[in-house]
Formats: C-alpha cells, structure tokens, sequence
C-alpha cells in the first residue's frame, strides 16, 4: 500500500487490554498525537479547539514532550517549524481567525518541505463569525489560502474515534511525505463525545535523516522526498524559505531551479494519491443516487441513506477521508455508475468545485451556513427530490 | 588578510557577501564569529536563525553551521522552538530592525518576557534596507526615508529599553565602529542565561546614507562614533534628545 521501504517504521507493541474511553474529540486528537510519537505543541487559544492545547498541556510533560503556550498563532506556526527541523514531532490546533494567520508559515513549512500536523476545528466564518459554532469554510483556504503553488495533505476525520486514529495518520504522512498535515476537523465532531479507543494497532512513521552524501532539498526523481536531517547532528544545514537549490543554497535568479522546485514539491504528493487519498463507500454497489460529505455533515449523510435504503431507495454514501490531494478519482468512479450526486456542505459550496470538475455526472450542492449541522432529514429530502 | 582568524567558520565555496560596499552587516557578521571564536562554541551545536531583510543574510548563508532562513518578523518565534526543542542547543538569532522589532517586534518582547535562552542580535541600520529605504519603527525623527520624503514624523523604538522593559537578562548596544566592544558584548549575551540582545547599530549608506546626506562610509563612521554617549550623559538628556544619539554600553538584569 505504502511505500514504506523508503521510510523507517516501527510496530508499537500492541498492550495486553486497549482501553476505551468516552470522550471529547479534541481530547482523543491530542491522545493520538501523544501515541504516534508529538512531543512539541505550540499555540494559542480559540475556539472550538482549545481542548485540544489544554489536553497537550496537562499531558505533553508527562510524556517527555515540550507545551509551550505562544503570543499569537503566527508564533505558534513558526514555533513548530523551528521544533521540526530540530526533529521533534510538533503539531498545533487552532480554528478559522488563527488559520488565517498561520497561512504564511505553512507556506514555509511546504516550501522547506518540514513535517509537522496542524488542527482545524472548523467553526463558522467568515471572520470572527459563529465562534462555538460549526462550519467548514476553510476546506478551500487550507488547499489556497496561502500564496503560490503547494498542495497540502487535508484529512477529515468524522468520529472521535478518526479523531484519534487520523491523527495518527496525519503525522505518519507528514514524516513520510516531509510536508505540513492539515486535520481539517470542525466544531462538530471536535466537541462531539463518544467512546473511543486507544489503541496501539499501527506503525510509526519516522522521516529518514540520511547521511552526508545526501542533499536535503532535492532527490534524483523529480517527485521524490528527500532525507531531513536536523539541527545539531553537524549537517551545517542551510534552511531558507527562498528558493534553493539540493543543498539549501538559495538561487533565486534560477529559472530552471525554481520550476523544478516547484513542481517536484506537488508530484511529491500528487503522484501517490494511491497512499495518501483514503474515502469510504456506503451502499454504493447499486446506488442510483450518492451523496458525497465528509467532517460530520457526513454522519447526517449516512443516517439519510439508511433511512431511504429502508424505505427501498437505492441510495449511497462516498465519505471522503481525504480532502486534499482530493479524491478526483473515486469521484469519476462514481459519478459513471450513478444518475445524480448530492454534495452537502456547510460553506456555500466549496468541495463541490473540484468534485464537479471530477465527472460529468450532475453533482446538485447543498450548503447550509447557519451554524447549525446539517440534518439527515434535509439531506433524505434533497436526495428524493434529486433521484 | 582580515579575515584569517575567522574563516574557518565561513560557510566554503562563498567568495562574498551580497552586501552592499560600505554596508555594516558585514562587520557585525565579523563581531559575532569572533565572539564564537572567544566564546569557543561548538559550531555543530549552535543554530542560527535569521528573518528577511539583508541583515537576515549575516548568517544565511555566510556561516558553516545550521542556519535557518525564516519568513519576515518571525525568526525569533522559529528560534523559541528550536531552543525548546533541544536545549542542548546555542541558539543565535540575527537579523534586522525591521524584522525583529516592527513585523516581528511582539514575539521580540514576549520572548525576552519568556526569558529563552537565546542570544539575539539586531543589526539596527534605522531603515529598510532591502525593500529600499523605507521608514523603520527605528527611523529617527527628521530623517529622510523613501516614505518620509519630508522627514519622519513618528518617534523610533528605543529598542535597548523595550527589551528590558519585556525582562531580557541582558542588553547592550555598540555601533559597528566599535568592533571590540561590540564583539565583547556578544560575547557576555552568549554568556548569560536567558534572553539577551545585543543592538548592533550600522549604517545603510546605499538608502540611509544616501537619503540623509551622510557622506562617505568614513564619514559615515566617524559620525556615528561622534554620536555615541554613555548612559550617565543620556540621564542628563530628555527622552527626545536621547533618541537622537547612541546610548551605547551594556545593561544587565541582575
Ligand atoms: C510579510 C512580509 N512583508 C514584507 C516583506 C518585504 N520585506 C523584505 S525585507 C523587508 C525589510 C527588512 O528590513 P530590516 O529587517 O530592517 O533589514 P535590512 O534590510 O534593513 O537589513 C521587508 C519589508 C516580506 N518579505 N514579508
Ligand atoms: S541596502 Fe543597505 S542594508 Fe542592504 S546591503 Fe546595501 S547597504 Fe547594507
Ligand atoms: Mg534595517
């Protein structure tokens, strides 16, 4: 499945009797990222996501780790760059006001190809907006809110329990991939409380640190990621956010080192969405109508095809797990063995755009921003009157 | 050749800076190796973490060490995370006025409040410098910026009282025309516990210097040494009087 020969993994011993817990989502967010090895937080109140900091700070020391509560959420970004290339594993969480500010740093974290995970939970924008409410507006800003060409890795998770084990995921791709992970969580399932497990059950990811005849910043492949070294090992390492060349030198006047930088740092994920793109499929053998949701707009989605499945409507659900690079693929499947597809969001259609670009098939958008969830009743109606 | 005794710590391959001729960047870059040199630092365990602006290019990539090349304003953010991270680490940070004191000025006074072990210098030449010639927060009052084409109306920063103010361990400001105190400055900041920032006042002749008249490079350092008065003469001055010379020595939190 993955390409793990290029990565140093290690199985966690699974121990005698998993526990299992009923607890908030942001609490088992940080509870995963603990298990896969963070051992650096930073950041800085907001809501819907604070628990998430006060989880890290009451539990990050007594695993060893680093809490560090910064003045703002550019501080907290840029913290986390600077604890990464020091080879910590470093994740912050923040919601819509502070991912705006932090756009810059992942920028730097992509451009310099540094692994680190960041939380979103999502709460209802624009600006301040509907702070304790739910929303997910920034699933277009985490893939172009920040200047030039980069393609993010954008996981949403839709239960506690994907609260724990995407967070996971989120930080194994972010070592293998050396790139910024985005939980595009939101308010929903971030506050959601349900029984979880903390189980052991995966491998960890760990960036590969090469030796010196290895350049940090270029691979032989024009898609490939490089070995990260980290500071204090005596690589001398020359980090910089302009452009550089294989050895971190910046060559800023270089057509041909900038384009190929560019690119090779998309294909670098582009070209293994085998790997990286997950989605689920309800009821879709035979469905002549699908609905296509992720975040907790799709739990609505699934109790809205059950209960038309029950009523002998042949409906389904594709939920995506991934957001971005985006499932364009699964949604072409899709769309070529069902008459009607139904997008329901909680933006003014944001993911339907690219899903429209996927296939031909009519894909019918259903936004909803009032901060309220989107009910299974609205989506059951919408299906109907769309079959 | 002036640069025997700290070439071992130049980066190979670099046959020069990208400074302007003139530019004092170059002389802060020689101050801080040799306070390494002094200090004896173990290079593969000190970090240098710079922001954008030309100062930001006295390390990167100048040094044979780690360097890291952040965005504009936020290297010492970059540099609590390193420190944090392993603090094992020396962790040096360089870069200029504009940087660390206007876009970047909030983690500035919140890392002195934190007390991090870091060692910061500001290479203050009171304009921006790359950008061209623009108003500074440490532009003095009166003078002539591309953006104060009459004169710059707002007051600068005192930077050395804003650290202290926020709880830095230690503070000290040397113009580049005083490399021996400047370099021994750097030396007691990599000395002392907790944050500590050495101003390091140069001169810009390609936009300060140019904008404002000031002459030659010589004139431009005599000048400045001319400006220079102990704390003890600028008690006797009001803050406005202050603000126009170079309060230069050392200031530590005891
Ligand atoms: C967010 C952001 N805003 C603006 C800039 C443009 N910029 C580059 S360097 C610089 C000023 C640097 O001034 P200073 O730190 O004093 O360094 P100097 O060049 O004077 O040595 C500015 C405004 C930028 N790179 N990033
Ligand atoms: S523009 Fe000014 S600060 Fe920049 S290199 Fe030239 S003299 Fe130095
Ligand atoms: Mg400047």
């Amino acid at each position: 499945m993955s390409p793990s020969s290029a990565t140093d993994t290690a199985k966690v011993d699974a121990p005698a009797q998993p526990t299992s817990r009923f607890v908030m989502g942001n609490v088992a967010c940080a509870e995963g990222a603990l298990a896969v090895g963070c051992r650096f937080f930073a950041g800085y109140p907001i809501t819907p996501s604070s628990e998430v900091m006060t989880t890290m700070a009451n539990r990050l020391p007594e695993e060893g780790g680093v809490f560090v509560q910064m003045e703002d959420e550019i501080a907290s970004i840029s913290a986390l760059l600077g604890a990464s290339w020091t080879g910590a594993k470093a994740m912050t969480a923040t919601s819509g006001p502070g991912f705006s500010l932090m756009m810059e740093g992942f920028g730097y974290g992509a451009f310099t190809e540094t692994p680190l995970v960041v939380v979103n939970i999502q709460r209802a924008g624009p600006c301040t907006g509907q702070a304790t409410h739910i929303g997910s507006g920034d699933v277009l800003q985490v893939r172009y809110g920040s200047h030039g060409d980069i393609l993010p890795i954008a996981l949403s998770p839709w239960s506690v329990q994907e609260m724990y084990d995407l967070t996971i995921r989120a930080f194994n791709l972010a070592e293998r991939y050396r790139v910024p992970v985005f939980l595009m969580s939101d308010e929903g399932v971030g506050h959601l409380r349900e029984s979880v497990v903390y189980h052991s059950d995966f491998t960890v990811t760990n960036r590969l640190r090469g030796g010196p005849q290895d350049e940090p910043f270029d691979t032989v492949e024009p898609d490939g990621v490089p070995p990260m070294p980290r500071f204090g090992d005596g690589a001398k390492l020359l980090v910089t956010g302009s452009t550089h060349d294989g050895r971190g030198f910046r060559r800023i006047d270089h057509p041909d080192v900038h384009d190929r930088l560019v690119r090779r740092l998309v294909d670098k994920l582009e070209h293994q969405t085998d790997d990286i793109v997950r989605v689920e499929r309800y009821h879709l053998e035979d469905a002549e109508v699908a609905v296509i949701a992720y975040g907790f707009t799709a739990r609505a989605a699934w109790a809205a095809v059950e209960r038309l499945r029950e009523r002998g409507v042949r409906a389904g659900l594709l939920r995506l797990q991934t957001l971005w690079p985006f499932p364009a693929r699964e949604i072409a499947a899709l769309g070529s063995t069902v008459k009607r597809l139904l997008m329901p969001e909680l933006n003014l259609g944001q993911l339907v755009l690219p899903a429209r670009a996927a296939t031909h098939t009519e894909v019918v958008s259903l936004t909803q921003v009032n901060g309220l969830a989107i009910s299974p009743t609205t989506i059951m109606e919408r299906l109907e009157a769309i079959r | 050749m002036i640069l025997d005794d700290i070439r071992q710590y130049l980066r190979p391959g670099l046959a020069q800076t990208t400074f302007c001729a003139g530019c004092g960047h170059g002389l802060i870059l020689g101050a801080l190796l040799r306070a390494i040199d002094a200090e004896k630092l173990d290079m593969s365990k000190t970090v240098f973490v710079s922001g954008i602006g030309c100062a930001a290019w006295i390390p990167s990539p100048h040094i044979d060490a780690d360097t890291l090349h952040t965005l504009h304003g936020r290297a010492v953010a970059y540099a609590t995370g390193v420190k944090l991270a392993n603090p094992e680490l020396t962790v040096i940070v360089v870069s200029g006025d504009g940087d660390l004191s206007s876009i970047g000025g909030n983690h500035l006074i919140h890392a002195a409040r934190r007390g991090v072990d870091l060692t910061v210098l500001c290479a203050n030449n009171q304009i921006y410098g790359m950008t061209g010639g623009q108003t500074a927060c440490t532009t003095p009052l009166g003078a002539f910026t591309s953006t104060a084409p009459k004169g710059n109306v707002h007051r600068p920063f005192d930077l050395v009282e804003l650290v202290r103010a926020a709880g830095s361990a230690y503070a000290a400001r040397w113009p580049v025309s005083r490399p021996i105190e400047m370099t021994r400055a750097i030396r007691h900041a990599l000395q002392r516990p907790g944050f500590s920032m050495v101003e390091c006042i140069s001169p810009c002749p390609t936009h300060y210097g140019r904008m404002n008249k000031q002459g030659s490079i010589r004139e431009i350092h005599a000048a400045m040494d001319q400006n220079c008065i102990t704390p003890d003469q600028a008690a006797e001055l009001t803050r406005a009087e202050r603000l126009q010379r170079i309060v230069v020595g050392e200031w530590i939190d005891e």
